[in-house]
């Protein structure tokens, strides 16, 4: 049987370096699988995140030979012949080996401010099919953070987390932003607080998406004009002057009252 | 490293132990109550195993179908639970779920739609109507992300990547906290509460084919049944028929039962469309006995009988163990799904964008073109901690439970889709329990400690070893052993066999030696849900073996029958002392009595 050599960082906060495991090539393997073999014989303290390994919880993103990937969804098979090199997502601090602190983004998550939407009708909402669709896309996103850990804004530059939620968050404030019966405006705190206008629209998001999200194209730019529109357009602003626009204005952290 | 002292306390109304459906849905409802929630998961946050969820939730809204309402929903649960279930629970469930499911539209959800702009619904295995409300096949992530962001909003404390060692008494007895560690750092932290509701799930991983994470050890069946509360039903484990089974590595990966509620039909190696051979008679009157028929129907309920794809999970998964067992299988040891045939692609691609892509990369496999191959796998278990329907109190004060850990709902076979609707029921059920048991006078006092050092020298121990176990042999050998022994069928003998062997397992896991430290050490995590794996797998060994007939989830080769004596009992579990390794005690308890308005419902239409 013919064998791969795994090269796999291992270390913690303090720093830490590769180790190789040459293991057997096994037919349809992913790179989670060959981790775990590695667990369960040479390293049983060999740190990493999984849960459904399935393509659907999204906790075991790491980098592989460099790219950011779910290692559950990554078949030996389809890397190139070699070595095949593991490393943690670099945009996010180590805890252990391949296991980062992604805190950041549960962070980001509860600043959104919530849905407001109005109260329910007899026998619930009417939604259509083609105004639900735009959100469904962005609730496809299983928060792999991938996005996030490839995003330049952060990966390149620690010191803007305090102000720059990522496209995670992005593609969440467009979702609400376009959602059929959400009452909130969130445009202003999505450019002012959140960041909005440091993405330069590189697409480095949406190349890692593994639920094929159309970052860029259909959250990011959509909510960029929106907010261009919000600001230039007079109607709007007097609309926000004086308090009678369609939508409340939302501030960050607002916690909206149960509905 | 030997010797640890509890650094972090926490004081809680409410602890909910698992952050999926069931949880998060009962901290919302504690939370809205007014009082202190704290939550602890052993993943991240939106982790669960409810994102892998895909079909739908059973709601009887009628959507698509007028004449779907509460009655016909309870009498489809029953009837798949072959009766066994806790009917007041089936109730319950049934008359709540529409409601459950419009309020997460108030939180955020995007259902799909139906063309006038209500929730669609879609064809699930033993509901009569189209009755799942779905979105795609990603239900479950839906309703994750839904009560995530809705806790989240509500500024509720989360602990992340915290494993609960056990349950805490104070001195009454009662339930008072728990005592855990983080996964990050392998701290202890110990938490008091007045109220304690078990959210954890399910026990799959004790299995070698298992469609469930690696949390489902069930940790909350053991913790409970430690406790002092009874398990039920423990015997009836769900195979879902349609898991993946090639490549090897991804064998047991779920393949939504959506496949076949969209058109998807199964056939062996010869290609015959088998299931119509495995038509039992209880489900004869209502079954399609041609394929032209069958066809019809995915377009009118009204003009033809139901297809017997859609047959209940236990009858389905049955009925592809036989024929694989007669040699018509597929290549891998399977059969054959095939919806390629019968859909076009755009509507393959559409309404399982998820399966379309979860084939193509990993099995190389392309739905809209092809077959896939599939067979049985692990998938769900309907016994549980046994609990009050209308409050799900456990039979232990400050104890409640909810959702997959929750025995009773769903009988001897849950139907696909009422998994998801019995999380939101119940587990909003179980955070009004708890609020009322708080509202009730129940106070915070201590903890016995002695409880807590002796949890923690137990997780501790295999640091203390130079020489033993490995803690990933013991779990392999369990997979193996219950797979082969308590599996899809079962016979005295092997279930015998299994008993026995969960003991020699045991004292094993008694002698596991670890290296390395306690941060993120994944060798030493699998080491403390080893303990819940064994004690939810004897339970299950002592269920099947008592339980002398065949229902649902438990297919006994001889006994293939059912007995009319088993069924008016569950086979219940308790021990006394707490601790893991100790002598559980199995006995038949009677099922719940059916007042005779109900019981009129279960004989229409039979």
């Amino acid at each position: 049987m013919s064998q791969v050599s795994m090269r796999i960082w291992r270390g913690d906060a303090n720093g830490g370096d590769f180790e190789t495991y040459t293991v057997d090539k096994q037919e349809g393997e992913v790179v989670l699988d060959v981790i775990h073999r590695i667990q369960a014989t040479e390293a049983p303290d060999l740190a990493c995140r999984w849960n459904c390994k399935a393509g659907k919880c999204g906790s075991c993103a790491a980098e592989v030979n460099g790219k950011p990937r779910l290692m559950c969804m990554t078949r030996m098979d389809q890397l190139p012949e070699g070595d095949v090199t593991v490393t943690p997502m670099k945009t996010f601090p180590i805890i252990r080996d391949l296991v980062t602190d992604v805190s950041f983004n549960y962070a980001m998550a509860e600043r959104v401010p919530a849905l407001l939407p109005p109260p329910m009708p007899e026998g619930g909402y009417r939604m259509f099919q083609e105004d639900v669709e735009r959100g469904q896309e962005f609730r496809k996103c299983i928060e792999c953070f991938m996005c996030q850990n490839v995003c330049h804004v952060i990966r390149d530059h620690e010191e803007n987390k305090a102000h720059y939620a990522g496209p995670r968050f992005f593609i969440r404030y467009a979702e609400l932003e376009m959602h059929p019966l959400d009452q909130n405006d969130r445009r202003e705190l999505a450019q002012e607080v959140m960041g909005l206008g440091y993405c330069n629209i590189t697409k480095c998001c949406t190349e890692v998406c593994p639920e094929h999200i159309k970052i860029t194209d259909n959250a990011i730019i959509p909510l960029k004009e929106r907010v261009v529109d919000a600001k230039y357009d007079p109607v709007a602003w007097l609309g926000r002057k004086i308090r009678r626009g369609s939508k409340r204005s939302a501030t960050d952290a607002q916690v909206q009252p149960a509905p | 490293m030997t010797t640890a002292t509890v650094t972090e306390h926490h004081d809680y109304d409410v602890l909910i132990i698992g952050a999926g459906g069931a949880g998060l849905r009962a901290a919302i409802e504690a939370k809205q109550r007014g009082l202190k929630v704290g939550i602890i998961t052993k993943s991240l946050l939106g982790k669960a195993h409810t994102v892998m969820a895909e079909g739908g939730m059973a709601a009887a809204m009628g959507n698509v179908y007028e004449e779907d309402n509460w009655q016909v929903h309870f009498r489809d649960t029953m009837r798949g639970g072959k009766y066994l279930n806790n009917y007041r629970m089936a109730e319950l469930h049934a008359k709540e779920s529409p409601e459950r499911v419009w309020e997460l539209e108030q939180w955020g959800a995007l259902f799909d739609r139906t063309p006038d702009g209500k929730i669609l619904q879609r064809d699930f295995g033993g509901h009569r109507y189209a009755r799942l409300a779905h979105v795609g096949d990603r239900t479950g992530l839906e309703l994750i992300r839904t009560l995530q962001q809705k806790v989240v909003s509500m500024g509720t404390d989360v602990f992340m990547e915290c494993k609960v060692l056990r349950l805490l008494h104070d001195a009454n007895g009662s339930v008072a906290g728990c005592v855990a560690y983080w996964r990050p750092s392998g701290e202890f932290v110990t938490f008091s509460a007045k109220a304690v509701v078990l959210a954890t799930g399910g026990v799959g991983k004790s299995w070698k084919f298992t469609s469930n994470s690696w949390e489902g050890t069930g940790d909350g069946h053991a913790m409970a049944l430690w406790a002092g509360a009874e398990l039920i039903d423990m015997e009836c484990i769900q195979f879902h028929p349609t898991g993946m089974v090639w490549p090897l590595s991804v064998r047991g990966i779920l393949v939504t039962e959506g496949v076949r509620g969209d058109g998807g039909v199964l056939r062996n190696s010869e290609g015959e469309r088998f299931m119509f051979n495995y038509v039992a008679d209880m489900f004869r009157a209502e079954t399609a006995d041609s394929e032209e028929e069958a066809d019809r129907w995915y377009d009118d309920h009204a003009a033809g009988r139901r297809p017997p794809e859609l047959l209940p999970r236990d009858e389905v998964a049955r009925a592809i163990n036989a024929e694989v067992k007669a040699g018509r299988g597929s290549p891998h040891g399977g059969v054959f799904l095939d919806i390629a045939s019968r859909r076009s692609a755009e509507f393959i691609r559409r309404r399982l964008p998820s399966m379309y892509h979860q084939f193509m990369e990993l099995a190389g496999v392309d739905i809209t073109r092809e077959a896939m191959e599939i067979g049985p796998t692990c998938h769900y278990i309907m016994g549980g901690v046994k609990v009050d329907a209308d409050s799900a109190a456990t039979k232990v004060k400050g104890l409640f439970a909810a959702g997959e850990v929750a025995g009773g709902m769903h009988g001897a076979n849950r139907l696909g889709g009422n998994s998801l609707s019995d999380l939101i029921v119940f587990g909003r059920r179980a955070g009004m329990g708890a609020a009322d048991y708080i509202e009730g006078g129940a106070t915070r006092g201590g903890f016995d400690q002695g409880e807590v050092d002796k949890a923690i020298a137990d997780a501790l121990a295999p640091f203390t070893r130079e020489k033993g176990e490995n803690p990933y042999d013991i779990q392999r050998d369990l997979q193996e052993m219950m797979q082969a022994n308590v599996g899809i069928i079962r016979n005295g003998a092997e279930v015998d066999a299994a008993i026995e062997a969960l003991e020699v397992l045991t004292e094993r896991a008694n002698n596991i030696a670890l290296s390395g430290g306690r941060q993120y050490n994944p060798g030493w995590n699998l080491a403390t849900d080893l303990p819940s794996m064994l004690t939810v797998s004897k339970c299950t060994a002592r269920g099947a073996r008592d339980r002398k007939e065949s229902r649902g989830g438990h297919t006994r080769e001889d006994f293939p029958g059912t007995d009319a004596q088993l069924a008016t009992v569950n086979i219940a579990h308790t021990t006394t002392s707490g601790d893991w390794r100790d002598a559980i005690t199995t006995t038949q308890i009677p099922l719940l009595a059916m007042p005779a308005d109900l019981k009129a419902l279960l004989e229409e239409g039979k």
